[in-house]
């Protein structure tokens, strides 16, 4: 693009950079002229949902984000905790959805790079990733190419980078046929004392711009992030980044060294918007004016325009203000790394965000006004009509309960996701103590005994069904997760992904799960730190399941005190905690074998869920459980079949209690529930040690063997059942359309 | 013991394979810049970690081969001193011309993260001294490209001189192509220098040495290795 500066900003251009008419006049207002075409680049990266939160802002404010471990909550490039003995926990989650779509490998791959940079960039060494992923349905001709392509992308970045990716889910339904979700989550270490922010202080500091060069990709990478697929949503590749670890690789190692060499007043990372966003937070939050230089910038390509270096979204970039004195310093450590190091600007203390470029002036805004007075709507919306409970006695039962068991274990949402994520290094830095395919990750921290649980968790079905249960029960689940694995959960990132806010309809799913959230933090002491929403996953007029997910941090003291899901010997009782009523509505079971998806989803009373948690801690602190695991999707019957395919040992089980149907009381997936291994021996205490929390505790059966026993039932040979288990991924992947 | 690891740009697994050396014998592994061109007087075991050297998006180890660095480990590896290359340190090796062969991608054409199990094919060198011929170790790999190949020549030779390490092999030890999960010509997953003192190997021992971790079938490499020096 090769317009001058000060071409007539016309209501098509005006069009053309995602702003509505209504927007265009407060930008009239706000700088009393026509802005000149680089301006209104700048105002539509500044503007659009992706940078501004415009239609999401009312209801994010009402999340709970304080707590006694918060150091940093959300408004930062990442939340920050205290996980104790001088050291903190630096993570976040961010979508890459519709770069993802139009590009997978490249699309996750940037998705990886720029949530890891959001970490590091506040000083903390990367010690894991994850990732929540949503294909569309296994029939659509272009799934296969997009798992193919978003794993191999997680994988090449991370990989390379030298993180280990320890966990994640992944699911797939037909509504996110035309709308993948690349959900990417990046968890760091840090000392307390040596947190970096984003705020400048001080005038006529240098304004450093270090790493990769700018091209010309990306340009308006978040405003076709904020808008609806049509047609040819492929011809958008254009927009779409290009990573590069091994640059990233180098900018972290560069930005620790410069960071523990006392250089660092303030450093943003160059995502969204790059250049434009990363100098305009700085200013902001430092009640201070910025001045660029754009000639100053490094670029590897000719002739860039300053409107193309201010939208540009190449990677691997970083805005940095240093302290004086420091250039030199700061210099020798980027050339030694091989990196780009230039003083491209300087603050001010005009409050003006001014863009030279040889000399001739291409914007001149105030910099306040472009974050705080971005348009912020409080968009109309309607409640999600609620379901009615569905009973049990309209669900058929199956024919037999082995038959659907195999079946369930075998779909595209509970089986096993080894072939993703063998392509993952999750063995990196040699401290991965619990590997993926467990409830949560557990990551020893340094030398340990400390270590980190992770999990990302949503059920879009039940969001779909109810945003509000939705909501509480994905952060339940990752509540669950962590728990199980003996930790104390602490606090979480969320990834928002909804469809067209400007439809009532979806802004009430988003509305209905932000409530939810909210109550289930509240209810769990389980703050929101860091997050971020992506909107408009949208193609043709259809949104994708509403899907909230939830990443979670918790801490175990000592990781040697953790329990894993494999049974661990024969003959030890098994144990559900927690009530079973056999709730099926939009059960995996009704979606699966039945074909529904149906009715209102399990209820989550937080006040049981807390009960049943802090029971299952304190069971696995003292070492009185052998075996723990969540029970979730599939229910019990699905959540035991994992547990013997964990450790190939069988179980026989007892026939399920009168008054509820089998299918029901095996399948149901009633919250709050935990299914849990002893030795004889142990059971008297744990029943009194339940009894006393309020926690029911029934008796399932016994393991040992090599099948699943169920009464009246055709032996289930857990080898055969794990063999299903596993193949379903990779047949299907080695399948042609 | 004095070992020293090479630190290229893109090098990500220094950390794993020092705290190894640190965990196993005692003394900590001096880390070397790949712009140098001296290793620490001394050295008696050079390194060269897992990672992706140079980014490595063209061929794995192609320019590390030909950093300052490498004349002074070329060298080394000349007067008899103990080389180790893991993973792209074995890609460097070979790119460097100091192991014989290539390493393409793996035969899925998937990076691949997961434990294997590796026969030793014998004990009487300095990397396998406390293991046994036959034994069957249980070590992860992570790599993309770890598909060992060779002309027929070489691969004849270095079969005849007994110059092939490790192999991928089922858990009972026997060759199977289901257990050679990245398609390694004769399942090779790690080979000898003509005087046995370079090694290169695709898997990584230094991962599996922290019992709190995982298995630790890897320690006994770096065992052998204390043995080998400490009695020299």
């Amino acid at each position: 693009m090769n317009i001058s500066n000060t071409v007539k900003i016309t209501p098509e251009l005006v069009a053309e950079h995602g702003l509505k008419p209504d927007e265009y006049e407060r930008i009239l207002k706000l700088i009393g002229r026509e802005p000149s075409i680089t301006e209104l680049g700048i105002f539509s990266a500044m503007w659009n949902e992706h940078c501004s939160y415009k239609s999401s802002k009312v209801h994010l404010k009402t999340l709970p984000v304080t707590g006694k471990i918060v150091i940093q909550g959300p408004g930062e490039n990442a939340g920050v905790i205290d996980i104790g003995d001088g050291q903190a926990c630096i993570f976040k989650m961010e979508s890459h959805n519709h770069p993802s779509y139009i590009e997978p490998y490249q699309g996750a791959t940037t998705g990886v790079g720029g949530i890891l940079r959001d970490v590091f960039t506040m000083g903390a060494r990367p010690i894991a990733c994850l990732n929540a992923l949503r294909f569309g349905s296994p029939d659509h001709p272009k799934t296969r190419h997009l798992v193919s392509g978003v794993v191999a992308g997680i994988g090449g970045y991370g990989n390379s980078f030298g993180v280990p990716t320890v966990g994640g889910s992944v699911g797939f339904h037909s509504r996110y046929d035309g709308n993948i979700l690349v959900n990417a989550m990046a968890v760091g270490i840090a000392d307390t004392d040596k947190i970096f922010y984003a705020k400048a202080t001080g005038v006529g500091l240098p304004v450093v711009y270090l790493g990769s060069k700018t091209g010309r990709d990306g340009i308006h990478g978040a405003t076709m992030a904020s808008a609806e697929f049509g047609e040819g949503a492929e011809e958008k590749r254009p927009t779409v980044q290009v990573g590069d670890p091994f640059a990233e690789k180098l900018l972290l190692e560069a930005c620790l060294e410069i960071m523990a060499k006392g250089c660092v007043v303030a450093i943003q990372d160059m995502g969204a918007a790059g250049l434009t966003c990363s100098a305009v937070e700085m200013g902001a939050k430092g009640d201070l004016g910025i001045t660029l230089d754009l000639e100053k910038v490094p670029v590897r390509e000719e002739a860039m325009t300053a409107y193309e270096m201010m939208l540009s979204e190449s990677q691997e970039r970083m805005l940095m203000v240093l302290k004086p004195g420091k250039e030199a310093e700061a210099e020798a450590i980027f050339t030694k790394w091989g990196l780009d190091f230039a003083i491209v600007g300087h603050t001010t203390d005009t409050l003006r965000f001014l863009i030279r470029h040889n000399g001739e002036e291409m914007a001149d805004l105030p910099i306040k006004e472009l974050g705080d007075q971005a348009p912020e709507y409080n968009r109309p919306f309607t409640e999600t009509p609620k379901l009615p409970v569905l009973d049990a006695s309209n669900v058929p039962a199956p024919k037999s309960l082995g038959d659907a068991l195999e079946k369930l274990v075998a779909s595209p949402d509970l089986c096993s996701k080894r072939w993703i994520w063998e392509q993952y290094d999750h063995l990196i830095l040699n401290n991965t103590v619990q590997r993926p395919g467990g409830d949560a990750a557990v990551v020893r921290v340094h030398d340990g005994p400390k270590a980190l649980a992770l999990s990302t968790d949503v059920t879009p079905r039940y969001c779909e069904a109810d945003p509000f249960e939705g909501g509480k029960q994905a952060v339940a689940e990752c509540w669950r997760n962590l728990t199980a694995v003996g930790a104390t959960p602490l606090a979480i990132t969320d990834n928002l992904n909804f469809g067209n806010p400007e439809k009532p309809e979806i802004m009430g799913q988003f509305v209905g799960c932000i409530r939810g959230i909210k109550e289930a933090c509240l209810a769990l002491n389980f703050p929101v730190v860091s997050g971020n929403v992506s909107l408009y996953n949208e193609t043709q007029g259809r949104g994708i399941l509403p899907t909230p997910t939830i990443g979670g941090v918790g801490l175990l003291k000592d990781f040697q005190n953790s329990a894993t899901l494999a049974f661990k010997s024969s003959g030890e009782a098994i144990l559900v905690l927690g009530d079973t009523r056999g709730w099926l509505g939009q059960s995996a079971y009704l979606a699966t074998i039945v074909g529904r998806e149906e009715g209102a989803p399990p209820p989550v009373d937080l006040a049981a869920e807390k009960r049943a948690g802090d029971l299952v801690r304190d069971l696995i602190a003292k070492g009185r459980v052998t075996a723990v695991h969540d029970c979730s999707d599939g229910g019990l019957l699905v959540a035991i079949a994992e547990m013997a395919m964990a450790s190939g040992i069988g179980a026989a089980l007892e026939l399920s209690p009168g008054g509820i149907s089998p299918h029901a009381f095996w399948f149901g997936e009633d919250q709050a529930r935990y299914v849990v291994t002893a030795p004889a021996l142990a059971l008297p205490e744990i029943e009194a040690a339940a009894k006393t929390a309020g926690v029911s505790a029934m008796r399932l059966g016994l393991t040992g063997g090599e099948q699943l026993i169920l009464p009246a039932e055709r032996p289930i040979s857990v080898a055969e059942l794990k063999k299903r288990h596993e193949s379903w991924l990779p047949d299907y992947m080695a399948a042609r359309n | 013991m004095n070992a020293a690891v090479v630190l290229f740009p893109g090098s990500n697994r220094e950390g794993d394979v020092a705290s190894a050396i640190k965990r196993i014998t005692g003394k900590a592994a001096k880390i070397v810049w790949h712009a140098d061109e001296d290793l620490p007087s001394g050295t008696d075991l050079v390194v060269l970690p897992g990672g992706f050297s140079y980014g490595d998006y063209l061929r794995c180890g192609a320019i590390a081969a030909r950093a300052p660095i490498m004349n002074a480990v070329r060298e080394h590896a000349d007067r008899g001193g103990l080389v180790l290359g893991i993973c792209n340190g074995f890609q460097i090796l070979c790119e460097a011309q100091l192991l014989p062969g290539v390493l393409q991608r793996n035969a899925q054409l998937r990076f691949m993260c997961k434990e294997v199990f590796l026969r030793v094919e014998r004990s009487d060198t300095p990397y396998t001294r406390r293991y046994n011929a036959g034994d069957v170790l249980r070590i992860p790999v992570a790599h993309g490209e770890g598909n060992y190949t060779a002309d027929e020549e070489t691969i004849k030779r270095l079969e005849g001189d007994g110059r092939v390490l490790f192999r991928y092999t089922s858990p009972e030890g026997k060759l199977d192509a289901k257990w050679n999960h990245n398609g390694s010509t004769n399942a090779i997953a790690g080979v000898l220098s003509e005087k046995f003192n370079v090694l290169g190997l695709m898997p990584h021992p230094e991962n599996h040495v922290d019992p709190l971790i995982g298995p630790t079938d890897g320690r006994g490499l770096f065992e052998s290795i204390k043995t080998v020096l400490e009695a020299a």
